[in-house]
């Protein structure tokens, strides 16, 4: 692994597994929300002007701002 | 009602948990505050059996019991305190079935505290399609709690979930305790810590004791010294709260994802991905199209707030102006009854005549926010909604804002983030409110033509759309401002479920209009009634014997006029001698540079109690006759006042544009500040608000003027 890729450089339909989470205040509520180390996310759309980011993870919809995304580390 | 048994509704936002109150309660149910936090909390009561009937709260939505915004800390304010006047004899926690894993995370911190607990497994179907069998004995049985499997969109299993409830509350008064299990012994954690406020605050459950550690400090049942003792205890602790909670959850997690393994069979999981959700979000999310149609969907609620509630609005008020006639006629001519038709009832039919507009607005706002759509144009928003310091959420509250304020600003609580909350508090009530269409069509009747231009676009019309553009582009731009100056802290974040669409139930919408117009009614009303009768009085009394003295007078002047015609003179003139009247000379002087007089002074004065209310001043000012308050007449007749320092006409295209933009941007709405200081939780953000839109009104007014004099 050269770069550390995160949800938030996943392409619309691309597919990862959640290696990580970086620490930052919001990681609690990540994780509340299914965003488990182990979990597949799927990018499912990008709003307007590239932000907020919608994925599927838990088998659910979950909408997050990019800086949020950018906060879990994935493999491809 | 405090001998009855207290239930407690717990779940995750979307996971029917309103729709389940609504079912258990009724229309047997009211809407208050939690105590100290501008949080709704929803009471009801429901019968259990013939026999049994219980007090039902729905508590908001969340997550899990670690709160990241005021709503969620409810939560842990009742679950945590045995001494809360709602404090649960048994929880019931709600959990879309179709979201089992996440949902559970609640279930398992609720049950750890040791409450008597009932799962009410809800959006079956939806799981079905989703091609998932859940197990719902082995559920019940892995989680140590009743499972009653219920569809809270049509009722199904409401007669088991109460008999179950009855069941649980019977055992409990018989001092049968409920199963006790703990999911994940997070005590263990830091057993010292936990073992001495177990000790100390005489604690019997170990999860309590802990979760007094993480959020001790910010409950509102704790004293002071108490919350010093904790404090004092976490540091000698170096208790880590912030990577225990993270160390919890993925251990909360880890003991799910076993017992879904088991109990949930997951037939094909490629066919969930190609349902009707993802389909419909392919449209609504796009991100040329999706804000299109978000675009056409806001036309659509316009029109409807303008065109379609003007019927009914129109007849409350020819029905009030009626009934008013109507008691004037019957009743003995005496000031008491002045003050009931002049003052009550016509204060009363200034709150009444923005009920269609308010219904028929919330409505469609809970139309959208029950099928799911609503999560959708947050997501769309956000970021521009951001680039200004507002929110994806701040949308709700600014369309709001085009019906009347006050709602608006309530509907402000779904966002979390303080900063970004108050600056829409603070520049909402800039967006065109109702009361103001009057005002604006009134004054644009006076100075506009009435005239057809590029072939379809009526000038006034074009007017009429420039004012709430203006209003629009003053809001975003206070909002701007706002965001550079306001030094607030905290992090704001969207990390937001975008739920499934659903066809939504109208009996919910039904019982939004009618919390919602409640909710109108009484926070706007009492204000509106007050100042109502307050600017009667005013405007009844003056100065010992002046009134009779101008009365006298015109009398005189007007010996040989109709008698309609001089009951007119003397309103005008007892108007002047009142005390509002010399209110109205009192400020001339401050409002002369933006081209008003007296006349107007006591038109903005009695404007404060409701904006609308600034036409019928000017009426009896004129003495056109409060009650005839027809466009054309009062037009003739502002149309031919002089100006007697100039000669000219008084309400120059210069004063009527004025006073148009003074309109757009005065805070001149008592609801609204009383409704600011409520939601603020004081009078700092009213006064600063109150100061800046009138100083933008009134430095704007005066540009108008001086520019086209
Ligand atoms: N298909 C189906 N839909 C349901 C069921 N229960 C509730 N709904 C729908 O799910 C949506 C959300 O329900 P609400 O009752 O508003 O959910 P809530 O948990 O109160 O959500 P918040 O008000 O956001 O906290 C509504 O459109 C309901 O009609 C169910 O059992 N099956």
């Amino acid at each position: 692994m050269d770069v550390l890729k995160s949800v938030a450089d996943l392409k619309p339909g691309q597919k990862g597994i959640i290696s990580k989470l970086q620490e930052d205040e919001l990681t609690l509520k990540l994780l509340e929300m299914g965003c488990l180390p182990g979990t597949e996310v799927e990018m499912c759309h990008v709003a307007p002007f590239g932000d907020p980011l919608c994925i599927r993870v838990s088998g659910y919809l979950l909408s997050l701002r990019k800086s949020e995304a950018e906060t879990i580390l994935i493999n491809c | 009602m405090s001998s009855l048994p207290n239930i407690s509704l717990v779940g995750n936002p979307n996971s029917g948990k309103s729709s389940l109150f609504n079912q258990l309660t009724g229309l047997n149910q009211k809407v208050g505050n939690f105590p100290g936090v501008t949080v709704d909390k929803k009471t009801g009561t429901c019968r259990l059996t013939a026999a049994h009937t219980a007090v039902i709260t729905d508590l908001p939505g969340t997550y899990s019991l670690y709160p990241k915004s005021p709503d969620e800390r409810v939560v842990a304010n009742v679950l945590l305190n045995p001494r809360d006047p709602v404090f649960p004899d048994l929880v019931v926690v709600v959990v879309d079935a179709a979201n089992l894993k996440r949902n559970l995370l609640l279930f398992t911190e609720v049950k750890d505290l040791g409450l008597p607990v009932l799962l009410a497994l809800n959006m079956l179907d939806v799981a079905r399609k989703q091609n998932l069998q859940i197990d719902v004995p082995l559920l019940s049985e892995r989680l140590h709690a009743p499972v009653v499997s219920i569809n809270a969109r049509t009722g199904e299993g409401m007669d088991a979930l109460k008999k179950e409830i009855t069941k649980m509350l019977t055992n409990a008064s018989n001092g049968l305790a409920p199963r006790k299990h703990t999911f994940v012994e997070a005590a263990e954690y830091v057993p010292e810590l936990t073992g001495q406020i177990k000790r100390q605050f005489g604690l019997e459950n170990d999860y309590i004791a802990y979760q007094y550690a993480h959020q001790g400090e910010e409950v509102s049942f704790l004293g002071q010294d108490q919350k010093r003792q904790l404090e004092r205890w976490r540091d000698d602790y170096r208790f880590q709260d912030k990577s225990l909670q993270a160390r919890e959850t993925v251990a909360r997690y880890e003991v799910i994802g076993r017992i879904v393994a088991e109990a949930v069979k997951e037939a094909d999981n490629d066919q969930r991905k190609e349902n009707f959700t993802s389909r419909l979000d392919a449209i609504f999310l796009h991100r040329i199209w999706g804000t299109v149609i978000f675009l056409a969907i806001l036309l659509l609620i316009f029109q409807a707030i303008f065109a379609w509630a003007e019927y009914p609005m129109n007849l409350i008020d020819g029905g009030i102006a009626q009934l008013n006639q109507w008691l004037h006629n019957q009743l003995p001519k005496s000031l008491l009854v002045d003050l009931l038709t002049d003052g009550l009832i016509a204060g009363l039919g200034g709150i009444l005549v923005f009920i269609p507009q308010i219904a028929v607005l919330f409505a469609f706002i809970s139309v959208l926010e029950e099928s799911g759509y609503m999560a959708r144009v947050v997501f769309l928003m956000d970021r521009m909604m951001r680039s200004v310091g507002l929110n994806g959420r701040s949308v709700v509250p600014l369309i709001s804002g085009v019906a009347c304020a006050v709602p608006a600003v309530m509907a402000t609580r779904s966002i979390d983030n303080w900063k970004e909350r108050l600056i829409t508090i603070m520049v909402t009530p800039l967006m065109s409110c109702s009361a103001r269409i009057p005002i604006y069509t009134i004054l644009i009747a006076l100075v506009v033509p009435d005239q057809t231009v590029l072939g379809v676009m009526n000038l006034q019309g074009i007017a009429l759309m420039a004012l709430y553009l203006l209003g629009f582009a003053a809001a975003i731009l206070s909002a701007l401002v706002m965001k550079w100056v306001l030094k607030i802290k905290g992090r704001s974040f969207l990390i937001m479920e975008l739920p499934e669409y659903k066809m939504p139930r109208w009996a919910n919408v039904g019982l939004t209009i009618i919390e919602k117009v409640k909710a109108f009614v009484l926070e706007a009303g009492k204000v509106i009634i007050a100042i109502a009768v307050i600017l009667w009085v005013l405007s009844t009394y003056g100065p010992p014997g002046q009134m009779q003295q101008a009365e006298a007078k015109v009398r005189q002047e007007y010996k040989n006029a109709g008698k309609d015609e001089l009951g007119n003179h003397i309103a005008s003139a007892r108007l002047e001698a009142s005390y509002a009247g010399h209110f109205g000379k009192f400020i001339e002087p401050a409002i002369r540079p933006l081209g008003y007089d007296w006349k107007i002074g006591i038109a903005l004065l009695s404007s404060f109690a409701a904006r609308e209310v600034f036409v019928g001043t000017l009426s009896t000012i004129y003495s056109v006759g409060s009650d005839d308050e027809d466009t054309e007449t009062i037009k003739e007749r502002l149309q031919q006042e002089i100006n007697p320092r100039t000669g000219g006409p008084m309400y120059t295209p210069a004063t009527a544009f004025s006073l148009l933009v003074f309109y757009a941007f005065a805070m001149m709405c008592m609801s609204t500040i009383a409704i600011v200081h409520r939601e603020t939780k004081g009078w700092k953000w009213p006064i600063i608000q109150l100061v800046y839109m009138t100083v933008l009104a009134y430095v704007s007014a005066l540009v108008v003027y001086t520019v086209l004099k």
